[in-house]
């Protein structure tokens, strides 16, 4: 498949670009951070987001979406990733969809498909337990019970779990603590009796929580999938927002070197341009080389997810990891070659530093993936 | 011929006094001169197989699939075939693109100087009119196998009173005549792939001057263009070619986990392997870019500098990995070599400060000093 968008998802990009930029600026976050948002994301940009269909970015027609792939999913995510965008997108629009849309039974994707596309519900994904990303190791457990389960366990670094309605939840219903066998995905309303969430600080001002179950009695019909063997429907959506994160690090590494390529086109020392030296130019293009690789990784993800390709995992591993890597090279060097300024919190750049830190960690940073993608070339 | 290259001599040039290994690389090489498929691309009345970009890009997958050796390796038609499509005159075009294409004309490139290497425009050989023919006088370095070819193209200094971009052509000369000797170049890995190439008096007629007098720096940087993808591409066609994990992996071993006994070297093999496959899918990129009509030109630069960097780095784990095994000439001789030889990739066709000069330049738009 050529490596290229198409005609439809260029549109899509642009259309992105124009009104993230016009009407979700990086000046956004800041003003949420600075208001201490309870939300953590601005409601009434997220309804003109709802309102041209990127809830719906993955959900099929049939159930009120625009069904347009991974790829868009990717184009989406990664203009985001331009302007920081704080939004549950991520969370509903891309794992969330994959969710329901791949492992969902007809009357799940009818319970909850069309409000997922409509705008209506936010879902979060509650997968990890301990200091670094390990999808296996649950130790949440689901117990069954006449009507269900009984579901109890705490889950941290849980991304928009305070304004989720629904919380996708693994927990392990057979097997011990590591095994990929015996763990079982669940639906589960965010009001249910025994949940409590607590909303944490994050170094990126997004959102993020724990989330702790406590006896929480759900019915069968919560149960996603087959009970016990859910880890391949989790590591399919955890590899759907993977390469999402992916892409939108990528933009952020992008925005990064296109406002530090102004700056040093601009900012004067010396009696001339910082930019003629080549001491920056080098670094400059190091970096645009490093992020023209990166690139190229994030839209073979997102065409694997699209293919659902058996190399998906792989290449996936390979875009998390590479990109995640490029971002924080992109950062790291953006307030380097700002100089002074770039120490600052006035500067926006910080903001990109912040935001590619917690996104590289997120399901599985970049030393997690390297590791496995050697393990799926057995060594 | 459903083996990949191994060593030298595995490869065919053509040439005059072409070598084949076996009568099957014979065979090969004329099999595919009857389908036009040394040149796929190329206009059939010039030799070559009249193939559109997607058709080419179809036949390269198909003989990937097959395993199937090139049949011919050919600066000509990698380098000044396209040049010559480009800029040539028809005459030009009739007379030089079909011995290309047969394999009967092995072509060297004589751009570099002793006193003219990345300042490349600065070059001094001097090529002056002399009745009907031009006399050529100077002396070009690291001309790729000099000392094999046939002919050469050559970028000389035709106007000795412009500026240094403006007074410079590309001249095509013979080099079976006296005013030509060539001189091979030892290099670290003890071969001599390169050679210094000396003009005294060396004759060339003047219907042999690619694109306008005196602007031949225009077809050089063009040519240029071409040589980067070359060296770019060539790089990680050996690194795609074998996955490094699985030489590091048999002469390593796993541990009882199941993973890499050396876990210092994993790290690294990791990390080169996750670029490589992220490298050959940007070489994918580029090239459907450029076929929807997106593409950035300067980019070669970038892919020679990413791929060159990058062949570097995959030689030094494979030395790693090799241990004392490697260090031995004559015992695994051949990966001593090459790791060697990869040292000169980096600055062939351009050093990586260059590609990162250009990349500066012209994607970014950087100023200049």
């Amino acid at each position: 498949m050529a490596m290229v968008l198409s005609d439809e998802q260029k549109i899509l990009r642009d259309t992105a670009r124009t009104f993230l930029q016009t009407s979700a600026p990086i000046d956004q976050l800041r003003r949420l951070r600075d208001e201490a948002s309870a939300d953590g994301f601005d409601r009434k940009t997220w309804e003109s987001v709802v309102e041209m269909g990127w809830t719906g970015v993955l959900v099929p027609e049939d159930h009120g979406g625009v069904g347009m792939g991974h790829v868009a999913a990717g184009v989406i995510a990664e203009e985001m990733g331009r302007t920081l965008m704080a939004s549950p997108y991520l969370s509903t629009a891309v794992m969330g969809a994959t969710a329901v849309v791949g492992y969902g039974s007809a009357s799940q994707c009818n319970k909850w498909l069309p409000p997922l596309a409509a705008g209506s519900l936010n879902v979060a994904v509650a997968v990890d337990e301990g200091r670094s990303h390990s999808p296996a190791s649950i130790s949440t457990t689901a117990q069954p019970t006449e009507r269900g389960f009984r579901i109890s366990g705490s889950k941290f670094f849980v991304a928009d779990g305070h304004v989720a309605d629904l919380i996708l939840v693994s927990a392990r219903s057979a097997g011990g603590p590591n095994d990929t066998n015996g763990i079982s995905l669940f639906l589960v309303p965010s009001a249910a009796s025994g949940i409590e969430i607590q909303r944490q600080t994050m170094v990126d001002s997004r959102n993020s929580a724990t989330v702790r179950l406590e006896g929480v009695e759900v019915d069968a019909e919560t149960l996603l999938g087959e009970a016990g063997a859910g880890y391949s429907a989790l590591e399919h959506v955890l590899d759907a927002g993977r390469a999402c994160l992916a892409a939108e690090m990528s933009g952020s590494a992008q925005q990064c070197l296109a406002q530090t390529v102004d700056y040093i086109t601009t900012r004067q020392q010396f009696g001339q341009p910082i930019g003629s030296f080549q001491a920056l130019q080098h670094r400059a293009a190091h970096l645009f080389a490093e992020i023209e690789i990166g690139r190229s990784a994030v839209i073979r993800a997102l065409q694997a997810l699209d293919a659902a390709s058996d190399d998906r995992s792989l290449i996936v591993s390979v875009a998390k990891s590479k990109v995640g890597w490029v971002a924080q090279l992109a950062a790291q060097e953006a307030i380097q070659m700002h100089g002074g300024i770039g120490m600052t919190d006035e500067l926006n750049i910080g903001f990109f530093l912040k935001r590619v830190r917690v996104a590289e960690a997120l399901y599985g940073d970049t030393n997690f993936h390297a590791d496995k993608f050697a393990r799926l070339r057995n060594y | 011929m459903r083996q990949p290259l191994r060593e030298e001599n595995d490869a065919v040039w053509g040439g005059r006094n072409p070598t084949f290994k076996s009568n099957e690389q014979k065979v090969w090489l004329e099999r595919t001169v009857e389908k036009g498929w040394t040149a796929p691309e190329w206009p059939v009345k010039y030799g070559g197989g009249g193939l559109s970009k997607s058709e080419g890009k179809i036949l390269r997958e198909e003989m990937k699939a097959l395993s199937a050796r090139p049949p011919l390796m050919s600066f000509g038609v990698w380098m000044l075939g396209p040049a010559l499509l480009k800029y040539g005159t028809e005459a030009q075009k009739q007379t030089h693109l079909p011995p290309i294409t047969r394999g009967e004309i092995r072509w060297a490139q004589g751009y570099s100087e002793p006193n003219s290497g990345s300042d490349l425009a600065s070059l001094m050989t001097r090529c002056e009119l002399h009745g009907d023919h031009y006399l050529i006088n100077g002396q070009k370095i690291w001309t790729s196998y000099g000392h094999k070819a046939d002919w050469i193209f050559v970028l000389v200094r035709t106007d000795f009173e412009a500026a240094k971009h403006d007074g410079i052509s590309l001249v095509l000369v013979d080099m079976a005549q006296p005013g030509v000797t060539t001189r091979p170049i030892k290099l670290l890995s003890g071969m001599s792939h390169f050679c210094e190439t000396f003009f005294d008096d060396a004759r060339c007629k003047v219907d042999n001057v690619v694109g306008d007098l005196n602007r031949g720096w225009t077809v050089a940087k063009y040519l240029l263009t071409h040589e980067r993808e070359m060296i770019g591409g060539s790089a990680i066609g050996r690194a795609a070619m074998r996955p490094l994990s699985e030489i590091v992996t048999q002469q390593v071993g796993l541990n009882e986990l199941g993973v890499l006994s050396d876990l210092v070297l994993r790290t690294d093999v990791v990390r080169t392997e996750i670029d490589s496959l992220a490298f050959l899918w940007t070489t994918e990129r580029v090239a459907d870019e450029a076929k929807a009509g997106q593409g950035v030109g300067a980019m070669s630069a970038m892919l020679k500098y990413s791929g060159t960097e990058l062949n570097k780095r995959r030689y030094e784990l494979m030395m790693y990995s090799a241990g004392h095994d490697a260090l031995t000439l004559g015992h695994e001789a051949n990966l001593a070599r090459d790791w060697l030889r990869t040292k000169g990739n980096s600055i062939e066709g351009g050093t990586s400060e260059i590609q990162l000069n250009i990349i500066a330049k012209r994607i970014l738009g950087l100023p200049s000093a």
